[in-house]
């Protein structure tokens, strides 16, 4: 804490910390507050007379049950999750057994597949989506959950590559050998004894990889097109914006609850989290 | 067709064979990177040579078209639209990070001392960078709605202003606008990768400094700075290269507009690419990007390597 008179721990420290607060946080309270807000309170103009924006006493789950009742919702979050948790699984998968490989395994070029799988890591996807779009289009791949599960994990294998790295390098090389002695065959040694230690590392690239596949966009808003195939950020934009019309209440409503399931996910392992954020940056 | 290959030498032959063949350190590398290969070729090395097939030649949607050089990139080097586009990433990149650095490592350094509902705060403050970046812009862009924004709410409340300020109806606000969303969304994952490096800093180094009659801010400059700086490096570069190739916060938040004014690469290269369905010009568009971004990646694999032999 900081040492000295009280005003300085107030002025170095909770002023500012309220002031980051605030600016990170208020954006999901006005997301509550808006989705459970009647639309006559909505849109009432900001200059409106005896106008509280910050508070609803008449609380409605109107844009909720539109979400579910008219539009796809259900089945966008359906989708998201599933084409989420294949894409991870896939990925968590190959950049295991890279990682294990890359970290652990004397063979010619290891140098430069490192190397270059790290530079595919750093590859936007905004870079590649045209040539993309019309891959996925030949492989007759378009508007199928498919085109996402198997895109996915170009940017997450890399990723999960590289933290698995970090993870194999710190199992002392004694433990598999241990297990050579004792009979072992390498791919037994690994499986049963490698992977299991380093399953906290499987499990920080794993959530990380959750969270990165939730969230991505534009893949998923150039290769889908019919409405009950979309994932949740890209059918909330294109069902609930009609020309210049935002159906806000509803539209907040969407990204709320569009939001819980990662938010969910993510505070059971935030420690691991963390470290999958911190390992991928560090490596 | 390597899989292929692989799979059926690995079939047809009795098991001691192919458990002999895994035991040999060569094999059972290449046996562990062919799903990864595999994929990252199919869908980055691929598209990335497709890709730059596409900007030389004349293709529309349902058109192959013919080769016709580097027409496409002289047609957008003279695009007045492009230009503003290719203005506004450098402008957009370099203020929203000078910002997210400075916040991060301030917000760094205040999480860094210990306080009652640290690991609490710590969990929330990663929201806005866990959170899907649509549906969170979504929430930014109803807050700056000309007619409903809480924003001027506040602003009239205080007394700041009189009448409304319309801040995605112009160029520069909606510019400023953007800016102000990237940097909520990143100030979190800079100033937890930063703490992860403050947290490496031995404090005994700053108590040391201080009994030297160190001043608080001689201590950052000379001690935390310098130790934190490889950590930094890493974590502006790798945000420098998200940031410039951004495309969910300007898409949500004014789509490019007003009168195109706000474009970044990504979002004018969608707009032609798959809006007005010029792939090739569309390539061109985000290939455009690569030059850049290869700079970037060289950098950090050069500081990488760097502070690796050290």
């Amino acid at each position: 804490m900081i040492e000295g008179a009280k005003w300085r721990r107030w002025v170095f420290f909770y002023i500012p910390m309220a002031f980051f607060l605030l600016f990170l946080l208020f954006p999901f309270y006005w997301m509550v507050i808006t989705s459970v807000r009647p639309d006559g309170e909505l849109y009432r103009p900001w200059n409106s007379i005896n106008y509280n924006p910050f508070w609803t006493w008449k609380p409605t789950w109107d844009h909720v049950r539109l979400l579910f009742e008219e539009t796809l919702f259900a089945s966008w979050l359906w989708n998201t999750m599933f084409i989420a948790l294949a894409s991870t699984v896939i990925s968590l998968i190959c950049g295991v057994f890279a990682g294990y490989a890359l970290s652990r395994l004397n063979f010619p070029f290891a140098g430069s597949l490192g190397t270059g799988i790290f530079i595919t890591y750093l590859v936007p996807q905004t870079l590649l989506f045209i040539p993309l779009a019309e891959i996925i289009r030949n492989y007759r791949l378009g508007d199928t959950p498919w085109s996402l599960i198997l895109t996915y994990p170009t940017f997450l294998i890399p990723f999960c590559t590289w933290l698995m790295m970090g993870y194999f390098k710190a199992v002392p090389k004694e433990l598999e050998e241990c297990a050579r002695i004792d009979g072992a065959s390498r791919w037994q040694a690994m499986i049963y004894i490698i992977i299991p230690v380093a399953i906290p590392g499987i499990l920080s690239a794993g959530i990380f990889a959750f969270t990165l596949s939730w969230n991505e966009f534009i893949y998923a808003l150039v290769f889908l097109s019919s409405p009950e195939q979309k994932t949740v950020p890209v059918g909330v934009i294109s069902e609930l914006i009609r020309g210049d019309v935002f159906y806000w209440g509803p539209l907040m409503a969407g990204a709320l609850l569009g939001s819980i399931p990662v938010a969910i996910a993510y505070s059971f392992f935030v420690e691991h989290y963390v470290a999958g954020l911190t390992g991928s940056v560090k490596g | 067709m390597a899989v292929s290959a692989v799979t059926t030498t690995l079939g047809d032959t009795p098991p001691p064979r192919r458990q002999r063949l895994l035991e040999d350190e060569r094999w059972l590398a290449f046996v562990l990177l062919v799903p990864t290969m595999v994929l990252l070729g199919m869908f980055i090395a691929y598209p990335f040579v497709r890709g730059i097939m596409l900007s030389v030649t004349s293709s529309r949607v349902g058109v192959p078209g013919d080769f016709v050089g580097l027409a496409n990139y002289y047609k957008i080097w003279n695009d007045g639209i492009f230009r503003t586009a290719v203005y506004n990433t450098f402008l957009y990149t370099g203020v929203t990070t000078v910002f997210k650095l400075s916040l991060g490592l301030w917000l760094a350094m205040l999480l860094n001392h210990h306080f009652r509902g640290k690991a609490f705060t710590r969990a929330f403050i990663l929201l806005p960078f866990i959170i899907p970046t649509v549906l969170s812009t979504f929430a930014w862009k109803w807050m700056f709605d000309p007619t409903f924004s809480v924003i001027n709410w506040c602003l009239f409340q205080l007394g700041a202003i009189t009448g409304r300020i319309n801040w995605l109806g112009d160029p520069d606000l909606a510019m400023a606008s953007i800016m102000v969303v990237n940097i909520w969304r990143g100030v979190p994952f800079f100033a937890i990768s930063l703490l992860a490096g403050l947290q490496t800093i031995s404090p005994e180094l700053n108590e040391a400094a201080a009994i030297d009659g160190a001043k608080p801010w001689q201590r950052f400059w000379y001690i935390t700075w310098p130790l934190l700086l490889p950590v930094t490096m890493v974590v502006v570069l790798f945000s420098v290269i998200q940031t410039f190739a951004d495309f969910q916060i300007v898409y949500v938040m004014t789509g490019g507009g007003p009168a195109n004014a706000t474009h970044l690469f990504a979002t004018y290269a969608y707009q032609i690419g798959i809006g007005t369905g010029l792939l090739s010009e569309g390539a061109a568009i985000s290939l455009a990007m690569f030059p850049i971004l290869l700079l970037v990646v060289i950098v950090q694999l050069l500081y990488i390597r760097r502070v690796e032999t050290r």
